[in-house]
């Protein structure tokens, strides 16, 4: 019997021959991501826990980004940072990217790719549920809490449940107006928030290879709103590409094999997609852009882990040309390469940059900001009353800031035609 | 670990996800002092909506004015219970409000191994949704070596999921009591 991807992987971190789906295993850990809302409490459990014995495990596995609570006047939030730049000047941490110096980066899950920890073949932990994100790079990742990461802080090892696979098939050739995230949009309406828990996603079929790595991550950064415990998409050229790129040339490269066992197997054919928004308060409460048009909005929002990578700019850089925002909208580059970025791509001769300060856009520091709310000073936060429509991740009650706001979930494509007309719109009336 | 739990249940519905559980803007205080460590009990389950705040009539906050402990000690929900983001100051700060047990028909796997490797509280599963059966504020009682909810105030008892694979890490406290009594560190 043949294993999948996640389970090949996974049988090298527990040093098996093979693992089984369901069966508890201790997993040697290749890297442990850990940012400023959770790091100081995993730092205090470590200590805690190993008391005068605790020792880092692997200086050189440990990755620490600050990204959530930047900037802020919020005393506790700074108060935060300044513990993780304490910790990494006493233990001389070789991976921590302090804020305020040239080597701040932003957001963790695309600053993980950036700086090349998304390695193929490995086993990446962090203490943030979107860790999934770099799944898409062949490898094994995911969330845990900060007992746990103490825990691998000190040790190297954790355990885990090998998880059943589920398995997302997309055919076809990607419409102009169909971005990922109107794919993954699909799938939790298909499945609910729950319908992947405990298991993998692995995304493949001919319109995932053709996506770009960015793109790609838009599906895995996903698969947690799911409920599941990773996304995975297979090593290819394009994956090779992108870290030969960034002088990542050595990993292991996993195949899921003909005769692997699936939970399930579900099939798509991206031509008969439409452009998707997860109303509120869910992001499985799925409906068409076209049933929900006209919608009256306060704000719409581009950015996050999600929705702020180079390529979601692109997208909304193409329909901004020579068109102004009706509502306030944000853009929030994920990490400080996507900025400089939007500050040296030119579309038309214009820089991105301009294209957004032309059409009237806000433009943020790269942070988390007001994907998760934040404290109260946070840009882009929610208020009372509000009706947002954010290329993000979570539209829970209260997510983005105040609890009584709406906020819809969309890809780039469909935010920024919405941000022109000042209503959610569909894409198709600009392309 | 106690083996008889006992206290005024609390009802959730399905997806009660962590920014309700403790919403994300609180998450900047400190963790191990304990006069801010009272912050997480004072705004657990403050994002949930009011409506659906202590079914089946809702309404009925779960912490009352200044307060950071509540009058319930076990947390009923549906489906789905703590899914979204990977906070530890979930199951952490329904801990700090005096929670023992929360019984679930599913969980998010974050929210459950928190729970569990954490020692921050039991996370039963029930084999049926209870968040209909069960009230707010009726007096129930946790038995946790016969796998059973009782509910003293209508008389009915429900089975529930044993723990299975996590039981050792429940009963020792925590993943770092477990692997010291293992001998692993």
């Amino acid at each position: 019997m043949g294993m999948t991807i996640t389970e090949k992987i996974l049988a090298k971190s527990a040093k098996q021959a093979r693992v089984s789906a369901g069966e508890n295993v201790w997993l040697d850990v290749d890297v442990l991501m850990t940012h400023d809302v959770c790091g100081p409490p995993t730092i205090a459990i470590w200590k805690k826990e190993f008391g005068e014995k605790a020792k880092i495990w692997d200086k050189e596995k440990l990755v620490i980004f600050p990204d959530h609570y930047i900037f802020t006047k919020n005393s506790h939030a700074n108060r935060n940072v300044d513990i993780l730049r304490q910790f990494a000047n006493d233990y001389d941490l070789p991976n921590y990217y302090d804020v305020g110096t040239e080597r701040y980066k932003g957001v963790c899950h695309i600053a993980l790719a950036e700086e090349g920890f998304n390695v193929p073949g490995t086993v990446l932990f962090g203490t943030d549920s979107h860790t999934c994100t770099s799944g898409a790079f062949g490898m094994f990742a995911t969330g845990v809490g900060n007992t746990d990461a103490a825990f691998i802080l000190g040790t190297g090892k954790i355990w885990e449940k090998i998880p059943e696979t589920m398995k997302f098939t997309f055919k076809g050739k990607m419409p102009p107006y169909i971005a990922s995230k109107d794919l993954i949009l699909q799938i939790l309406g298909d499945i609910g928030t729950d319908g992947a828990t405990y298991r993998a996603m692995e995304f493949d079929g001919e319109v995932i290879d053709s996506l770009s790595m960015y793109e790609r991550m838009t599906l895995t950064n996903m698969a947690i709103e799911a409920g599941g415990m990773n996304g995975i998409i297979a090593f290819d050229d394009t994956t090779k590409k992108y870290l030969s790129e960034i002088g990542v040339t050595e990993y292991d490269i996993f195949e899921s094999d003909n005769d692997a066992v699936y939970h399930s197997k579900f099939n798509y054919d991206v031509a008969k997609l439409e452009p998707l928004v997860a109303k509120p308060h869910s992001p499985d409460n799925r409906d068409t852009v076209r049933n929900v048009e006209g919608t009256k909005l306060t704000k719409c929002y581009i950015g996050s882990c999600t929705g702020g990578k180079i390529t979601d700019f692109r997208f909304a850089a193409e329909l901004l040309f020579g068109n102004e925002v009706k509502v306030t909208t944000f853009v929030v580059p994920a990490s400080t390469a996507v900025a400089k970025q939007l500050e040296e791509e030119t579309l038309k001769g214009i820089s991105l940059k301009e294209i957004f300060e032309k059409a009237g856009c806000i433009i943020a520091e790269s942070s988390c900001a007001a994907c998760l709310g934040g404290p109260s000073d946070t840009i882009g936060r929610s208020v009372e009353g509000d009706v947002v429509i954010s290329t993000t991740n979570r539209n829970f009650p209260g997510r983005m800031g105040s609890k009584s706001s709406q906020v819809y979930l969309a890809s780039p494509l469909t935010v920024t035609a919405s941000a022109i007309r000042g209503v959610i719109t569909d894409p198709r009336e600009f392309l | 670990m106690e083996n008889k739990i006992t206290g005024k249940a609390y009802v959730l519905g399905d997806n009660i996800d962590t920014d309700q559980i403790i919403p994300a803007e609180h998450l900047v205080y400190s963790t191990s002092d304990p006069e801010e460590l009272k912050k997480y009990g004072h705004y657990a389950l403050s994002s949930v909506p009011i409506e659906k705040a202590g079914l089946p009539y809702g309404g009925k906050p779960f912490i009352v004015g200044e307060n950071h402990q509540s009058e319930y000690t076990i947390v009923i929900g549906g489906t789905n219970f703590g899914c979204g983001s990977s906070r530890e100051h979930a199951p952490l700060s329904l801990k700090v409000a005096g929670v023992k047990v929360v019984i679930a028909q599913s969980y998010a796997r974050i929210f459950y191994r928190n729970s569990v490797d954490g020692g921050f509280l039991i996370p039963y599963e029930s084999q049926f949704k209870l968040s209909d059966k069960i009230k707010t504020g009726d007096f129930v009682e946790v038995d946790v070596e016969e796998n059973k909810i009782i509910n003293h105030t209508d008389g009915k008892d429900y089975q529930l999921n044993p723990l299975g694979d996590v039981f050792e890490i429940v009963k020792a406290g925590g993943l770092f009591e477990f692997a010291r009594t293992s001998g692993m560190i």
